[in-house]
């Protein structure tokens, strides 16, 4: 019989499309694993963004990865907005993983966003905080775009959602 | 239902509508962060779109596909403001401020809703569209204060915008029903808190609202009476769709 547990460290092995050194568990975005008697395993899923495109892609990656584990029978993958993401729910190790990618990890906003905790963010490569924000909005949907007057370069941010 | 059906479409209709206008900057925005905010916003709004007629297919609506792209003008809930073309850039960006907070108002009421699965979607929304609003709110105070010319131009756009806008708070058949059931607090409870809301904004951006003896709300579009424009902006958004409808993306 197939555990909760089992599918999590699987699914740690599933990256981020978009974002390949974050796992999509430390993302924070695998919301519920229901294994029946029969080893038939469900997943759902919350988005990120009502809007990202990689929402099918990731369906798909996390359906591929669980049919490989011995024993499994049918697997549904679905998404499900009934747990709401926010950037708080990403793990300590996933913000780690973030920075590895050169983008700046969201800081932690308790559940209240204004422009301020949007532009008092380190520079992901020198770790200066002498940054201005340019843009809330970057080349996806969660990442905003800034610049660090210390080294002189550009730098992106994964944003901060409430 | 019928009530909460109405409320969805006329939801989920303004996300695609002004989603799609807001797309129309992608390639033509007047900076590059400018051109990635539209496009960004309209990403946004489109996927918003998506999960309610997602929800109104579980109650018995056709596919969200075939909500989004085979209905004529005259089957769309959207209001005025969201259909008219996207005009220049000062025009574009007070709609979408002004829109934005309708709509960020109206998901916070709609978080209390007794609809547990609008409820769990309005949570999500209201999130994504904060930033929609805090664009729309710093370019105002920026464009409104900056100099006589971009105060002009934004003012004009406020004069343009406003009876539109007052569109969006055309009340349904249905009001008494949705606060009966609380479902929802209704259009008039909206339009008040969004009054508060941007009445300061304004101020702080140096524009002037309209005299209240010139507000006529731009009524009908949530009856599926609608400006000339909507038709040949849903005939080019779906073109590509009706060529195979049942073809696999």
């Amino acid at each position: 019989m197939l555990t909760k547990p089992q599918i999590l460290e699987a699914l740690t092995e599933v990256m981020d499309p978009e974002i390949p050194t974050i796992s999509l568990v430390d993302l924070g975005i695998v919301t519920g694993i229901e294994i029946n008697e029969i080893n038939d395993v469900s997943v759902t899923l919350t988005p990120t963004f009502s809007g990202c495109p990689a929402l099918q892609v990731m369906e798909d990656l996390v359906r591929a990865k669980v049919q490989t584990l011995k024993g499994v029978g049918k697997v549904k993958v679905e998404t499900s907005f009934d747990i709401q993401w926010n950037s708080d729910m990403i793990t300590d190790h996933g913000r780690q993983m973030l920075l590895k990618h050169g983008l700046a990890p969201p800081p932690k906003h308790h559940g209240y966003i204004e422009l301020d905790i949007l532009s008092d963010v380190a520079c992901p490569q020198c770790g200066s905080r002498n940054t201005d924000m340019r843009s809330p909005f970057g080349p996806t949907l969660c990442r905003s775009l800034h610049y660090c007057k210390n080294c002189l370069q550009g730098f992106e941010q994964f944003k901060p959602v409430a | 239902m019928q009530a909460l059906k109405e409320l969805l479409y006329k939801m989920a209709d303004d996300q695609l509508i002004i989603g799609h206008r807001n797309s129309e900057w992608t390639g033509l925005g007047p900076i590059l962060e400018e051109d990635i905010a539209f496009s960004s916003m309209a990403q946004d709004k489109i996927g918003q779109a998506q999960a309610l007629y997602k929800l109104l297919h579980t109650m018995g609506e056709q596919e969200p596909d075939v909500l989004g792209f085979m209905r004529n003008a005259e089957q769309m809930h959207c209001c005025h403001l969201v259909e008219v073309p996207i005009s220049n850039y000062a025009f574009s960006l007070m709609r979408n401020f002004l829109h934005s907070h309708a709509e960020l108002i109206r998901f916070e009421m709609l978080t209390g809703s007794i609809c547990q699965p609008l409820a769990n979607i309005a949570k999500k929304y209201r999130g994504e569209i904060k930033y929609h609003v805090m664009h729309g709110s710093t370019w105002l105070k920026q464009l409104g204060n900056a100099n006589e010319d971009s105060n002009q131009k934004m003012q004009q756009a406020l004069a343009g915008c406003w009876n539109l806008a007052l569109g969006i708070f055309e009340p349904s058949p249905y009001e008494t029903d949705l606060q009966k059931e609380n479902i929802f607090e209704g259009e008039t409870a909206l339009k008040d808190r969004w009054l508060e809301t941007i009445s300061p904004i304004i101020g702080k951006a140096s524009l002037k609202l309209p005299p209240h003896n010139e507000w006529t709300p731009a009524f009908g579009g949530r009856t599926g009476n609608h400006t000339l424009h909507l038709q040949p902006m849903l005939d080019e958004m779906t073109e590509v769709y009706k060529i195979d409808p049942s073809a696999e993306w």
